[in-house]
């Protein structure tokens, strides 16, 4: 089709002919193309772009869309249980419902005054992760968990002014690629390893790598791997001994039953808050923080934004802006720390709706809730002949990892078996962690019934006859 | 007098301005709203069966690992926590509300309902990223063939939606740099990245973060680069360029590709920051420039809302000579078949977990199919139509100018200047931009440092009217006006935001005084332990 009719753009207001040319007078060119002037002709494009007829009624569009999306299956019409990272908890309407506003939802970056809203509710969030982990200071939502254990490292690197990080070997591979190109130029990392019986960090080979040019520790807990780390007391301990930083990645949905990391040591605590509210979104509600004391020496290590909040003109005013700005690149560009930009705002919103709806109790309840669904998805799978589960000699949270070495069968020919009775098996540990033999990570919250982990296990035992 | 409410409306023939005040709610701090014992949702309980089997697993924490005081998370019932949001919400002016053509370099577009129902969903919102491929044949066929869409529009042959925003796709182009000389064995050598000093802050920051030692350049009185400083600043220590264009001023750079050929012929790569390019679709290509490598931010350019800061998408594309460095993995395709491809040994690997936020990659994707070709092309010669149209209304306003290159035509934004107006009355760009926000709208200065004196920048996209523009320049004038004859009013705004100026910036400077949270606000000012 060329261009042979006027269409009107719903979503282009001066798309109405009249108006262009009336526009056009005025600033007195004789159309359009003049505007382009400063464009020499060798880089304007000769011809259309070529894309697909565009699908101009709403109705059109939407069912198209939705024709796509239908050939997706998703973890409510299938019985889920991956994690690794990316957690199916129940979502509150309340959560939907604030984030679904235009206001929230449409905002950007004006100032603290017409934008108050914005400044509080995110305060609001990062005081609420802050009475979670027992710490004063608590950055607004950056990328993602990944980039919050990566920059938690260079904090801790500029702080100490040392050059290699201890990292645990439990950490997935993705992430610990992801930290080790970030950090590059700085930071070297090396994994310190964990034991393979139960998944807790190798204590004597942590301190035989320690050293004075130890910046920090890394650790999380619960492990990617679920399991709670035990000796986490003593970690940090050592880490201090060396004089290095601890720092401790933490899931914060954990943290009702859970101790805040500060309180075995932890000096900088990072994560991902897509627990608290966020729809797993094939991976997009994730979002990341970064918290500690309130030190003038980690707090000026910050590259993100930090909202603090103020007195205003008219007394009994609560004001808000960023604390000690000149820190980011947004103020002195390359000679800032990292740099900072668009994040996860709106996810950091979410999470604090999230964490003022749940309160103290319903975060302890939940945590309790979620360690009883999967203590018991543990023994029921480990009943299975062959199965053995939990594969690691450890206390855990929602994840555990599940090993097949008994039943002559791999863990991707057990996770297809599932997927045809309608259910996603635990995450494939075969590549990540080849010590682990044929080992998957299962992971099970609040979503999953009694019926559900039942139906996991009937079906498991189908697979593996 | 006429009885007819209208002519009241209205001074010769033009609207009067409007009489606004923002929702002041005056809002507690919502620890302020707990009341011991409230709930705001419950957790379902287990089944007596798990319940029974399970056992006491509390005590199966460690002890130095169990949590034993609470969090001190406010308790409210749920009428309570949805009712705070609610009016925190009345107390934020979205570009649902608002002429927001003041946030200039973030391409305040509309945001279509309909894209964001769509990606509320839960043939996507319920999707968990690790599922079988056969299980998002759907989502993946989106991925790629929005990929499609920005290989055409750019000219570039792949792209990568993994990064989280415009400075991350950035930073993921500073490594794929980083990688492309390694690859050559050049690494150590090529040490220097080139900016320039109005292309974004990230362009400067992300590449010093990846390592590179940042050179910037400044511009002339064309608003440009000189192509001579270029030249003096490249070397074989060059790695990359780094360049927006247009730059924050709006005038496009007609040597860009000589620009280009300089840093090639001294061994460096280019990469094009297209966080400007709403006025440039369907017009002119980065590829046709020369460059490698290229960014657009899919929440501005391609109409993904912004979120009041995020997430984004900042989609990152590259030449096939250096497709192998992209961050794992892409989506393939193989018949009527989608599929990830991790098997990428040259990849820099991952920058974001998973595959990026695919909220904003649907929301793209939904635009330009509602769109197509000759709908782009609107869009970009609407952005321009409507720029250069504020600009005309806004030189009418007596004290600001704009900058550089007199008398060229702008893209699709353009960094004002009120120094004039400054100088005569006090006054200076950020009052105005406070006293603008009386009347429902807002406007963002500049980045640093101001090299522009007492900036206002201000991109007008395709989602304005006429209507829309002339109410924008009107306020502008207006508070001109007012700088002028009672400048007290302006430099104590805003009046009518849902909070006054803060008072005393110690708060917010002062280690002593700051606080980052509630927890510290009450340690230091409240006098509790």
């Amino acid at each position: 089709m060329t261009k042979n009719r006027q269409v009107v753009y719903p979503y282009i207001p001066n798309s109405v002919p009249s108006v262009r040319r009336q526009m056009l007078a005025e600033i007195g060119v004789p159309d359009v193309n003049s505007l382009f002037a400063a464009i020499p002709e060798s880089l304007r494009l000769d011809r259309r772009l070529n894309l697909p007829e565009p699908l101009l009624s709403e109705q059109a569009l939407r069912a198209h869309v939705e024709g796509l999306l239908a050939r997706n299956a998703t973890c409510r019409q299938r019985l889920n249980f991956r994690g690794a990272g990316c957690y199916q908890h129940y979502v509150p309407a309340v959560c939907d419902e604030i984030n679904s506003r235009g206001e929230f939802l449409t905002a950007y970056a004006g100032e603290p005054y017409e934008d108050h809203g914005r400044f509080q509710a995110l305060f609001e969030y990062t005081s609420m992760m802050g009475e979670l982990l027992e710490m004063d200071v608590v950055n607004v939502p950056i990328y993602d968990g990944f980039q919050a254990a990566a920059t938690s490292i260079l904090m801790a690197s500029r702080i100490t002014g040392r050059r290699e990080v201890l990292v645990s070997a439990s950490v997935s591979g993705d992430k610990l690629a992801m930290m080790r190109s970030y950090c590059e130029p700085v930071v070297s990392l090396r994994r310190v390893s964990i034991n393979t019986k139960n998944g807790l960090l190798d204590v004597a080979a942590l301190q035989m790598a320690l050293s004075d040019s130890t910046a920090a520790v890394y650790f999380e807990n619960p492990s990617y791997l679920g399991v709670i780390e035990d000796q986490a007391q003593t970690i940090a301990s050592l880490a201090h001994e060396s004089g290095a930083v601890c720092v401790v990645g933490a899931d914060p949905i954990s943290l009702g039953v859970m101790a805040p990391p500060v309180n075995y040591g932890a000096d900088i605590v990072c994560g991902d808050i897509q627990p608290l509210g966020m729809h797993m979104q094939f991976g997009g509600g994730q979002a990341g923080f970064i918290a500690t004391r309130d030190e003038e020496k980690y707090v000026m290590q910050y590259p993100s934004r930090l909202f603090g909040i103020a007195p205003t003109t008219v007394s009994g005013e609560y004001g808000f802006g960023d604390v000690a700005y000149e820190r980011t690149s947004f103020a002195v560009r390359e000679e800032g720390k990292e740099w900072v930009g668009t994040a996860t705002a709106l996810w950091g919103i979410t999470a604090g709706v999230y964490l003022a709806l749940m309160g103290p109790r319903g975060m302890e309840e939940l945590g309790e809730g979620i360690m009883q669904r999967s203590h018991y998805a543990a023994m029921r799978l480990g009943a299975i002949r062959g199965v053995w589960s939990p594969a690691l000699d450890s206390a855990f949270f929602q994840e555990f990892v599940v090993n097949f070495d008994g039943t002559g069968k791999t863990v991707a020919e057990v996770n297809k078996g599932l997927l045809e009775d309608g259910i996603f098996g635990g995450v494939d540990l075969t590549t990540e962690f080849p010590d682990l033999g044929q080992s998957a990570l299962y992971c099970v919250t609040e979503v999953h019934t009694q019926a559900d982990i039942d139906r996991l296990a009937t079906a498991l035992e189908e697979v593996l006859q | 007098m006429s009885d007819d409410i209208r002519q009241a409306r209205q001074t010769a023939g033009r609207p009067n301005l409007r009489r606004f005040h923002q929702a002041r709610w005056d809002e507690p701090v919502i620890f302020e709203l707990s009341t011991p014992g409230a709930r705001g949702i419950l957790p379902p309980d287990v089944e007596e069966g798990i319940a029974a089997a399970a056992g006491d697993v509390l005590a199966t924490i460690p002890d130095a690992l169990r949590r034993r005081a609470a969090p001190k998370l406010p308790e409210m019932s749920q009428v309570h926590v949805l009712r705070h949001y609610v009016r925190l919400s009345q107390e934020v002016l979205g570009a649902d509300m608002n002429i927001d053509v003041g946030q200039g370099t973030c391409t305040m577009k509309y945001n279509p309902k309909v894209n964001d129902q769509l990606a509320r969903l839960p043939e996507i919102s319920e999707l968990h990223p690790l599922q079988d491929e056969s299980t998002i044949q759907g989502m993946l066929e989106i991925y790629y063939q929005l990929e499609q869409f920005l290989k055409e529009i750019s000219g570039l042959d792949r792209f990568t939606f993994q990064p989280g925003a415009g400075s991350q796709a950035i930073f993921t182009s500073a490594l794929m740099i980083r990688a492309y000389h390694a690859s050559r064995g050049e690494s150590a050598k090529r040490d220097e990245v080139i900016t320039t000093l109005l292309s974004h802050p990230s362009d400067a920051a992300c590449a010093r973060t990846a390592g590179y030692k940042v050179i910037t350049l400044h511009p002339e009185s064309s608003g440009l680069p000189a192509k001579d400083a270029l030249k003096a600043a490249v070397s074989e220590r060059t790695a990359a360029l780094l360049i927006t264009n247009p730059e924050d001023t709006g005038i496009f750079n007609p040597r860009i590709s000589q620009f280009v050929e300089i840093v090639h012929d001294a061994g460096g790569l280019c990469f094009y920051d297209q966080a400007n390019a709403n006025g440039l679709l369907g017009i002119t290509r980065a590829r046709d420039a020369g460059f490698d490598m290229c960014h657009f931010n899919l929440h501005k350019t391609f109409s993904a809302p912004h979120g009041c800061g995020g997430p984004g998408t900042g989609a990152a594309g590259c030449t096939s000579a250096l497709e192998r460095f992209l961050p794992a993995p892409t989506v393939e395709r193989q018949g009527d078949h989608y599929y990830l491809d991790y098997d990428r040994p040259d990849s820099i690997g991952k920058v974001r977990s998973f595959f990026g936020v695919a909220s904003a990659v649907l929301k793209a994707y939904a635009w330009v199919m509602s769109l197509g070709a000759d709908g782009l092309r609107e869009v970009a010669e609407t952005a321009v139509l409507n720029n250069n149209y504020l600009l005309k209304r806004v030189l009418d306003i007596p004290g600001v100018s704009a900058p550089y290159a007199e008398g060229t035509r702008r893209i699709e934004q353009v960094r004002y200047s009120w120094e004039t107006l400054c100088k005569e009355t006090g006054v200076s760009s950020e009052d105005i931009g406070l006293r603008a926000a009386d009347f429902g709208v807002h406007y963002w200065t500049s980045h640093h440092p101001f090299i522009v004196p007492e900036p206002m920048t201000l991109e007008p996209t395709e989602s304005y009217s006429q209507a829309d523009l002339d109410e924008y320049a009107a306020i502008l004038g207006h508070v001109a006006e007012e700088a002028r004859t009672q400048p007290e009013v302006v430099k104590t705004a805003p009046h009518n935001s849902p909070v006054h100026r803060v008072s005393d910036t110690r708060y917010l400077d002062n280690p002593e005084m700051w606080a980052i949270t509630w927890r510290a606000y009450l340690r230091k000012h409240g006098g509790e332990e």
